[in-house]
C-alpha cells in the first residue's frame, strides 16, 4: 500500500493589471464589482489581448523549475459553465502550454517532477449568503481574469511531509521571483491535490481531488486525514470513489463535495481571439538572465564558499532580500575582517530589520559590539612572556614555521588576561617576542 | 450519425424539451451526415489553421485602464444586491 | 428631396457648400424608415440623431471638415453602441443597454457619422434570408414576400431602400455579400482582421469581418478608410498600414488578370446567373482586363468545413449569455442559435474532435491554399455570391441544411481570411444579381478598382 499524490497549484501573478485587459490586478479587499470591465466581465463583443509581463513570469518560474520552454505556444478555450466564469470558457492552455517537464528537489535528495507550468486567468469570487429569506450566492468579479500560473506535477508524492515541503520551496522561488506574494491565506497560492493508493505500486484507477485548502498547515492534514480514510475503505477490499472533496477544517475531516459521474468534457480548442505566442532562443536567454540565484544554489554558496553553517546557510537565504543584504554585507565585512559566520549570527539572532540600516552600517555595528577592552601595553607583554615561558614546545614549533600553535598561544594569553582583547594586538606582541 | 442530444445539451448548458429534443436529433444528423463528406478529403501531414493573420506575440504591456464604475457593472442585471451579482445558492 | 438616393460624396458636397442641412437629410431618413413596412429596423433613434444632426450643422458652419460629418448611418443590431439597446436580434438580449460602444462605432462617430438606427438582421447573424429575427423577417425592398439575403438584412435593405447612407454589417459566411446581391447595393468584406472586431458580439470569431454596405464603390472605399486599421482592442489587428483606396478610384483595369474559378461556375449555378455574370466578363475584357480560368480544388469542402468550424465557436461564443450580467436566461435562445450551439458543442466534445474540428481545420489550410495558388496567377478572382436568386419568405425556413448550402459560394472566402466585395450587376425578373470579387489578403484596393470597372451609375 502505497499512496499515491500530485499536485496542481495555482499561482496568481502580482502583475499591475489582469490577464487580457487593463482592469487592475490587485483585487484583495476591493469593493466588489469596481475593478471590472467589458473583457473580465465578459460582456458582448469584448475581446482579450494578453498581458506581456503575465507571460514572462510565468516562462520565468518554468525556467526557474527546471522547464523546457517550446518555442511555440498558444492559448486555449476551456469551455464550462459556472457562475464565477463570466464568458463561459476559461482562456487556457492546453495542448501547447508555456513550460513542460521541470522538477525541483526536496532536502533529502527526492526529485519531485513538474509536467506542465501554464498560464491561464482566474474566475470571479461566489459568496454564498442568505438575502431576506432565500439562500443565495453573490458574485464579484474583481478577480475575474487575474493572471492565473497553474503548476502540475507528476504523482510522485506519497506523504504529506513532502508535499508541505514541495509547496513552501514553490512558495520560495515565486518569492525570489518576486512574481507573486503567494500567500496561501489569501489565496495567492491554492492547492489541489489528486490522492490515491496504490495496492501493488501501479498507478490506481482512481483519484480523489481536495479542494478548500488555504495554509501549508490544512495540506498536511487534508492529505493525512485523506490517506487514512481511503486505506481504511481498501481494508474492507473496496475502491474509493473518483470524487471531489473539500477540506473541511472545523471537522478536520475532508467532506464530499461533488462525484464525477462522467469525465468532465471541457471542449477545448485553440483560441481563436489570441494569435500564438514564438519565442526566439534570445528572449529565452533574456528571461534566463533574469532570474535571480534561487535559493538552493545560494545554500550551497554559502556553505561551500563562505563556510557557514548550513542550518544558518538555509535560513539566511529564506528570502531574497534578506539573503542579497547578507551577501553585500559579507563583501563589506571582507574588507574588515569580519566573517561572514559572524555576519550570519548578526542577522539571524540579533533581530536585524535589513530596511532600516546598510549592509555597511551593519558591519560597523557589528565591528562596535565586538569592541575590545582597552588594557595597558605592558600588561598584555607580561601575559605574553608567561605564556611563551610556560609553554616552551609551542614556542619551538612557532619558531619553526608551525603556524597552527599561534591559536594556541592567542588563547591562552587571553585566558591570562582575562579580557577581550583584540587579537592583532596579541599576535604582534607575540611576534615582537619571538623575533 | 446519431447523437446524444440529452448529454450534449447539459455539455451546453441549454435547456431543451422533450419535443426539441427529437427535432434537433433528425436535424442535427442530417447535418453531421452531409459533413461526414469531409473524411473524403486526404489530410494526412495537413497543418491546422485555426487562426488566419499569420500574426504572432500580440501581447499588451503590463499596464493598468480605467474600469466600468460598479453602477455600470451592474447596470443589465436583473439581480443585484450590495454591488454584487445575484443567482440561487450554487452547491 | 430624397436626400439619401444620394451619395455621401454628393451628400458631403451639398453640406459643405450650405445647400442643404444634416437635420433634413436626417429626418428624410427617419422618415422613410417609418414609414416603411420591410421591417430594416430593431431600434431607431430618432431624437439622438435629430440632435447629432443639428450639432453636425453647427460643425460644419464652424468649418469643421470630417469625412462622414453630418451623414446618417445604422449598425446592424450585433454592434454594441453605448446608450442604445443592442439585441443581436435575440429575445436574450431584447433590454440590454451596453456599458460601452464598438470600436468601429467610435471611429465612424469621430469621423461625423451619425446613428440613426440598429438594423434587423438574423438572431446572432445566424442566417442567410434575414427571417431568423426574433424580431420579425426583413422583406426585400425590390419584390414583396421576398427575402433580402442574410444575415445583415436589415442594414443591406436600410441602404438600398434610401433609410441611410452607409450600414455597417458583419459577414462571417457570406452575411454581407449575400443581402448586397439580393438587394442591389455594394457590400465589402474586408480582409479578416483589416478591421477591429471590439465590440461587435462575435459570431465565429475566426471568420467574422466587419464590413459595411454602401450605394456604390467610391462610398464603400471611404467608409473603409475609416474602420480599417489596428485596434489594441482587437489582437487579430495587424499593425499592417491602411492603403489610400481613393488612389484606385481612378486606375483603369487594362492588364489587370481575372480569375475564374471553374468550380464556382458549374451546374449548380443559376443559369440567368451565370449568363449575367459572363456578360461582365466580357465588358471587362473588352476594358483591357485579362480573363484567365482558374481552379480552386477544394471548394466542395468548404461549406462542410465551415459548418464545423463555425457553430464549434458559435457554441463557445454564445456561453457567456447565461441571464446572470445582463440579458435573459439560455430558454430564450432561438432553435437556429440552439441547432448551432448543439452542433458545435458536439463536434468539439471528446471523442469527435479529431474527427470533426481538427479535420476541419486542416481542410482549412487546404482551401487556403487554394487561393494562395490561384493568387500567384491572377490579380482577382470574379465569382457567383450565390447559386440562386432571392428565395421567398418561408421557402427554407424549415429546412437547415439547404438554407446552409445557399453559403456556398460564399464561406471560402472567410475562411481563408481574404477580401471580398459584392457589387449589383442588375435585376432578373424584378430581384437583384451581384457578383464578387475577391483578392488575396489586403487587397481592397484592387477590389475597389476592378468594382468600379463594373458598377454602372444608379443616380
Amino acid at each position: 500500500m502505497k499512496s499515491v499524490i500530485g499536485l496542481e497549484v495555482h499561482v496568481e501573478l502580482k502583475t499591475k493589471s489582469k490577464m487580457f485587459c487593463g482592469c487592475p490586478a490587485d483585487y484583495f479587499g476591493k469593493k466588489p464589482n469596481t475593478h471590472t470591465c467589458p473583457v473580465c466581465l465578459g460582456l458582448p463583443g469584448a475581446l482579450p489581448v494578453p498581458n506581456k509581463t503575465a507571460i514572462q513570469w510565468c516562462v520565468m518560474l518554468g525556467l526557474a523549475l527546471n522547464c523546457k520552454i517550446p518555442l511555440t505556444s498558444k492559448f486555449d478555450r476551456k469551455n464550462y459553465f459556472y457562475p464565477d466564469l463570466p464568458k463561459g470558457y476559461q482562456i487556457s492552455q492546453y495542448d501547447e502550454p508555456f513550460c513542460l517537464k521541470g522538477s525541483l528537489k526536496l532536502d533529502n535528495g527526492k526529485v519531485i517532477k513538474i509536467r506542465r507550468v501554464h498560464m491561464e486567468e482566474d474566475t470571479g469570487k461566489l459568496i454564498h449568503a442568505t438575502v431576506g429569506n432565500e439562500d443565495v450566492s453573490l458574485i464579484d468579479l474583481n478577480r475575474s481574469g487575474v493572471p492565473l500560473v497553474e503548476i502540475v506535477t507528476e504523482p510522485d508524492f506519497d506523504n504529506s511531509k513532502d508535499v508541505k515541503e514541495y509547496l513552501q520551496k514553490l512558495q520560495q522561488i515565486v518569492r525570489y521571483l518576486a512574481i507573486s506574494d503567494a500567500d496561501m491565506e489569501k489565496g495567492d497560492m491554492r492547492l489541489e491535490p489528486n490522492i490515491s493508493i496504490s495496492k501493488d505500486g501501479s498507478l490506481p484507477s482512481y483519484k480523489v481531488e481536495v479542494k478548500n485548502i488555504n495554509s501549508f498547515r490544512f495540506a498536511e492534514k487534508a492529505i493525512d486525514y485523506e490517506i487514512k480514510r481511503q486505506l481504511e475503505i481498501l481494508k474492507n477490499n473496496e475502491t474509493p470513489i473518483q470524487e471531489t472533496r473539500g477540506w473541511d477544517e472545523k471537522k478536520q475531516k475532508t467532506v464530499s463535495q461533488r462525484t464525477k459521474e462522467e469525465a468532465s468534457d471541457y471542449r477545448y480548442f485553440p483560441e481563436p481571439d489570441i494569435p500564438p505566442i514564438r519565442w526566439t532562443q534570445k528572449q529565452l536567454e533574456g528571461f534566463r538572465k533574469q532570474i535571480p540565484e534561487l535559493p538552493h544554489f545560494k545554500v550551497q554558496k554559502y556553505e561551500n564558499e563562505l563556510k557557514i553553517k548550513v542550518s544558518d546557510a538555509i535560513r539566511v537565504s529564506e528570502n531574497i532580500e534578506v539573503a542579497q543584504f547578507f551577501e553585500k554585507t559579507v563583501k563589506i565585512g571582507s574588507k574588515h575582517n569580519v566573517s561572514p559566520q559572524s555576519v550570519a549570527n548578526f542577522l539571524l539572532n540579533k533581530g536585524v530589520n535589513t530596511s532600516n540600516i546598510t549592509p555597511a552600517e551593519l558591519i560597523k555595528t557589528i565591528i562596535s559590539t565586538s569592541t575590545y577592552a582597552t588594557i595597558d601595553n605592558s600588561k598584555i607583554k607580561k601575559a605574553v612572556e608567561k605564556v611563551l615561558r610556560e609553554n616552551p614546545k609551542a614556542l619551538n614549533d612557532l619558531r619553526v614555521g608551525k603556524t597552527q600553535t599561534l591559536q594556541f598561544l592567542i588563547g591562552k594569553t587571553m585566558a591570562e588576561i582575562k579580557e577581550k582583547i583584540d587579537t592583532k594586538i596579541i599576535i604582534e606582541e607575540i611576534n615582537r617576542q619571538t623575533k | 450519425m446519431k447523437i446524444n442530444v440529452k448529454h450534449v445539451a447539459k455539455l451546453a448548458n441549454l435547456p431543451i424539451s422533450k419535443e426539441e429534443e427529437k427535432k434537433l436529433e433528425s436535424q442535427l444528423s442530417e447535418i453531421l451526415d452531409y459533413v461526414e463528406k469531409l473524411n473524403s478529403v486526404i489530410t494526412k501531414g495537413v497543418e491546422i489553421t485555426s487562426q488566419i493573420t499569420g500574426l504572432e506575440n500580440v501581447v499588451r504591456e503590463d499596464k493598468t485602464e480605467s474600469c466600468l464604475t460598479q453602477k455600470e457593472a451592474l447596470s443589465n442585471a436583473k439581480n443585484t444586491h450590495d454591488g454584487l451579482y445575484k443567482v440561487k445558492k450554487i452547491l | 428631396m430624397n436626400y439619401s438616393a444620394y451619395s455621401i460624396h454628393k451628400l458631403r458636397e451639398g453640406l459643405k457648400k450650405k445647400d442643404f442641412p444634416s437635420e433634413d437629410i436626417v429626418k428624410d431618413c427617419l422618415d422613410r424608415i417609418k414609414i416603411s413596412k420591410l421591417n430594416a429596423f430593431i431600434t431607431i433613434c430618432e431624437t439622438e440623431a435629430i440632435k447629432k444632426a443639428k450639432e453636425a450643422d453647427k460643425k460644419i458652419k464652424d468649418g469643421v471638415d470630417l469625412p462622414l460629418l453630418g451623414i446618417p448611418i445604422s449598425a446592424k443590431d450585433i454592434y454594441l453602441t453605448r446608450n442604445i439597446r443592442t439585441t443581436a436580434a435575440s429575445r436574450v438580449l431584447n433590454r440590454y443597454i451596453p456599458q460601452y460602444s464598438a470600436t468601429v462605432i467610435e471611429r465612424l462617430e469621430k469621423a461625423g457619422a451619425i446613428i440613426i438606427g440598429k438594423t434587423n438582421c438574423d438572431a446572432w447573424a445566424h442566417g442567410s434570408s434575414g427571417e431568423n429575427s426574433d424580431y420579425g423577417p426583413t422583406e426585400n425592398p425590390y419584390l414583396k414576400g421576398y427575402v433580402p439575403g442574410g444575415s445583415s438584412s436589415g442594414s443591406a435593405v436600410s441602404v438600398a431602400a434610401n433609410m441611410c447612407l452607409v450600414s455597417m454589417g458583419t459577414d462571417t459566411g457570406g452575411s454581407i455579400r449575400l443581402p448586397a446581391s439580393f438587394c442591389n447595393v455594394v457590400g465589402l468584406k474586408p480582409t479578416y482582421g483589416r478591421v477591429s472586431r471590439y465590440g461587435v458580439i462575435s459570431m465565429a470569431s475566426s471568420l467574422d469581418s466587419i464590413g459595411h454596405f454602401t450605394k456604390n464603390v467610391d462610398d464603400s472605399a471611404l467608409v473603409l478608410s475609416i474602420t480599417a486599421g489596428k485596434d489594441k482592442n482587437d489582437a487579430t489587428t495587424p499593425e499592417i498600414e491602411v492603403d489610400n483606396y481613393k488612389n484606385y478610384l481612378t486606375k483603369d483595369i487594362k492588364e489587370v488578370k481575372i480569375g475564374l474559378p471553374r468550380e464556382y461556375f458549374s451546374d449548380g449555378l443559376d443559369k440567368r446567373v451565370k449568363e449575367k455574370i459572363e456578360n461582365e466578363v466580357k465588358i471587362l475584357e473588352a476594358k483591357g482586363a485579362r480573363i484567365e480560368q482558374i481552379s480552386l480544388p477544394n471548394t466542395e469542402y468548404g461549406i462542410t468545413c465551415y459548418y464545423i468550424v463555425q457553430p464549434a465557436e458559435v457554441s463557445s461564443n454564445l456561453a457567456r449569455y447565461d441571464g446572470l450580467r445582463y440579458g435573459n436566461d439560455r430558454a430564450h435562445f432561438g432553435n437556429e442559435a440552439k441547432r448551432r450551439i448543439m452542433l458545435g458543442s458536439y463536434v468539439l466534445s471528446s471523442g469527435y474532435y479529431d474527427a470533426y474540428y481538427k479535420k476541419a481545420m486542416q481542410v482549412r489550410t487546404l482551401i487556403k491554399k487554394d487561393f494562395d495558388e490561384a493568387f500567384k496567377k491572377v490579380d482577382v478572382i470574379i465569382a457567383p455570391v450565390s447559386p440562386t436568386l432571392p428565395w421567398k419568405i418561408g421557402e427554407k425556413t424549415q429546412d437547415p441544411l439547404s438554407m446552409y448550402l445557399s453559403d456556398i459560394y460564399t464561406v471560402n472566402v472567410n475562411l481563408a481570411g481574404i477580401p471580398g466585395l459584392s457589387v449589383p450587376i442588375g435585376l432578373i425578373e424584378g430581384l437583384p444579381v451581384g457578383l464578387q470579387i475577391l483578392g488575396p489578403h489586403f487587397s481592397e484596393g484592387k477590389l475597389f478598382q476592378v468594382g468600379k470597372a463594373i458598377e454602372r451609375p444608379k443616380i
